[in-house]
């Protein structure tokens, strides 16, 4: 079973599982790994590492930012397998990468795979690779035990997340709006949000669900994964680290600022 | 082994595949959209009423067919092949874009979308969107670089003029790829109510069958105009590409008939032994980019690499999705022209035939250069003059000027 499985099987009964987005490399490659241990010890149950791309279209302005500025510090897939495996020394926090195919096609799918694998990759996101438009991924995820996370979103049809549901492994990422990514001023929960979170909740069976897009704060996380199992947070985090770099105490100011993403509290310990 | 004309009808397999180029690389959100696209189009290219309204626009409003115009002075000038040229720089609008402006904005209405966006380039996809949607009275959002709105300030005016916001775009190298990314992404934030008119053969699949579709027209009208004018088929057939758009209309009615010699014409730029070109074919490696699969310009760890062309049209990292597949099966001939021959193509054919044309079409005028000495003078060569130069007037004069100095 891997880590993200273990993750929600053990989890306690009502907690959400939290996943946090940052950009490999951003806002410098230096502080990714000493941010992700921060992250996670200040509530963070699953990383979700940005491998940036020089075209993110399925991406707002933030994480255009983020991934922009880590390529100009000259971050690349091996740079980030480094960082994984050097989590790895010290935490067995899952870790994902997510970012589009075109980097993972000139490296080569298979030895990204391998790669990943090797370093301690436990999934991967590719958003511009549904399911069954490159079958050789599935065949790989498959050989080297990383599981492959897909999305749903709004417009998805009841038979294609069925369809969404079978191919993914670990969990399923509900795209909560139609939109790119991005923090929204008080991430509405509407009734056609309601509806659609209940119709994921109906067609997808196999996996745990977490959702994400426009989640800013602890109440927006609160009120949006109630029928799932947890949420995913990334520009609204970004953007923090964007105002909070480059003080001097910008990660540990990170950390109090997912400790409130997690409890809605300042002060509240963690685990 | 030579193709057979069976084999060669590249209509794409039912994913979308041109051979191994082309799919539907996007985020979820789009699939549904490319879905009901998809059924739309087979629905309106079997609907006899839908064919009939757009063969009257063409005829009625974008002034088709256009001519195939025999160059005199120009085939004198090389004194082998005898020289014609496709007009599309006659179009409403003055490019060949029109064609497939129309016919998206039809499908749109069909759809029963309220809202058109498109990207631009040169400005000619810009002008086209923004005209089809004044005469149908509909909203329209035009993305484009803002390194291009600068180079092509006319054609920025003229979007305005027809009533279309024109939105700047600030990534990147500020041209047609960024303009592309900028109109996907409105297109994900606005799905159920948007149609995105992509200009070019490039995107998701089914756009780069949807524009070859409707640019198809070029090639059908100069087939039947060379059989009547000349009793035959042409036997070499050259036009320009950045996404592709001109050249696959040309090329896909011809791509059967394995006599005629086809030549796709990529922008070389300052020079393709130069970071800066846009030779995608010539020197790029497979990826994908604005969802589809095709040849790239990429650096190793597979970013999208910045293009260079002084044509804004042909400044494009990627090509449409077919033209790798007819790349790589060796049916086109694809080369590439730099900025500088491309500028004496301009002044080639404006002083011997009296047609001043766009920049990305002198990049095929300027491959005559390499052409005509190897053809005998019972042959026949077509140009597929795809727009008029007048959108780059600002560019040619400054060029000139720097010249002088």
């Amino acid at each position: 079973m891997s880590r993200i499985q273990k993750l929600f099987r053990n989890r306690e009964d009502n907690s959400k599982i939290m996943s946090l987005f940052i950009t490999a490399g951003y806002p410098d490659p230096q502080n990714t790994v000493t941010l992700i241990h921060e992250l996670e010890a200040s509530g963070a149950d699953i990383i979700e590492l940005g491998m940036p791309f020089s075209d993110p279209l399925a991406d707002g302005p933030t994480i255009q930012h983020a991934s922009k500025i880590a390529l100009d510090k000259g971050i690349h897939l091996d740079t980030i397998f480094n960082m994984v495996r050097e989590v790895r020394t010290r935490s067995d926090i899952p870790i994902i990468l997510m970012g589009y195919i075109n980097p993972v096609l000139r490296y080569g799918l298979e030895p990204f795979f391998r790669k990943a694998a090797e370093s301690g990759v436990d999934g991967v996101i590719i958003p511009d690779v549904p399911p069954g438009e490159f079958p050789n991924i599935d065949r790989l995820c498959e050989t080297y035990s990383i599981d492959p996370v897909y999305l749903v979103a709004p417009n998805t049809t009841d038979e294609r997340m069925k369809l969404i549901d079978r191919a993914s492994r670990g969990f399923v990422y509900c795209v909560s709006v139609t939109g790119v990514t991005g923090a929204r001023d008080g991430a509405e929960v509407s009734n056609s949000v309601k509806q659609f979170i209940s119709r994921v909740r109906k067609n997808v069976t196999r996996n745990p669900v977490l959702v994400g897009f426009g989640i800013r704060s602890h109440d927006d996380a609160e009120k949006i994964s109630e029928e799932v199992d947890g949420y995913i947070v990334g520009s609204a985090l970004i953007d923090f680290i964007r105002e909070a770099y480059p003080s001097e105490d910008w990660i540990s100011r990170t950390g109090d600022f997912v400790r409130q993403l997690k409890t809605g509290k300042l002060n509240q310990k963690i685990k | 082994m030579t193709l057979s004309q069976k084999n060669l009808v590249t209509t794409p397999d039912n994913r979308g595949f041109y051979g191994k180029f082309g799919g539907r690389f996007v985020p979820e959100i789009l699939i549904p959209a490319l879905e009901d696209l998809l059924a739309a189009f087979e629905q309106a290219r079997n609907d006899e009423s839908f064919q009939r309204e757009y063969e009257s626009l063409l005829k009625e409003y974008v002034g088709r067919e256009t001519p195939l115009t025999y160059a005199g002075r120009l085939s004198e000038y090389y004194g082998k092949a005898r020289i014609y040229l496709k007009r599309e720089d006659l179009c409403h609008t003055g490019a060949h874009k029109i064609n497939n402006a129309i016919g998206q904005v039809l499908l749109a209405r069909r759809m029963g979308k309220t809202r058109i966006i498109a990207e631009t380039g040169a400005g000619q996809h810009g002008v086209a969107t923004a005209t089809v949607c004044a005469f149908f009275g509909m909203p329209c959002i035009i993305y484009m670089g803002s390194e291009d709105i600068i180079r092509q300030k006319l054609n920025v005016d003229r979007i305005r003029l027809l009533g279309a916001e024109v939105r700047p775009v600030e990534s990147g190298a500020k041209t047609l790829s960024n303009a592309i990314n900028e109109a996907i992404r409105d297109w994900v934030s606005n799905v159920d109510d948007t149609f995105y008119i992509i200009g070019s053969a490039v995107g998701p699949h089914p756009y780069p069958l949807i524009v070859r579709e409707f640019q198809s027209v070029i090639g059908r009208e100069t087939i039947d105009q060379c059989l009547e004018s000349e009793g035959r088929l042409p036997d070499h057939v050259v036009a320009c590409i950045g996404g592709g758009s001109n050249a696959i209309g040309m090329f896909y009615p011809m791509a059967g008939h394995d006599e005629i010699r086809l030549y796709g014409i990529e922008a070389a730029g300052e020079g393709i032994d130069t970071p800066r070109h846009a030779a995608t074919l010539t020197s790029g490696f497979p990826g994908v980019l604005h969802g589809s699969m095709s040849y790239l310009l990429q650096t190793e760890h597979g970013q999208i690499a910045e293009a260079h062309s002084i044509s804004a049209g042909l400044d494009y990292p990627g090509v449409g999705p077919e033209h790798s597949y007819l790349r790589d099966t060796g049916r086109v001939r694809y080369e590439s022209i730099t900025d500088k021959e491309a500028m004496v193509g301009v002044r080639l054919l404006s002083s011997r035939e009296g047609i001043i044309p766009a920049l990305e079409t002198a990049h095929a005028i300027a491959w005559l250069e390499n052409l005509l000495p190897e053809t005998g003078t019972d042959e026949i060569v077509v140009v597929n003059c795809s727009g008029r130069g007048d959108k780059d007037m600002e560019t040619i004069s400054q060029y000139m000027q720097n010249e002088n100095q």
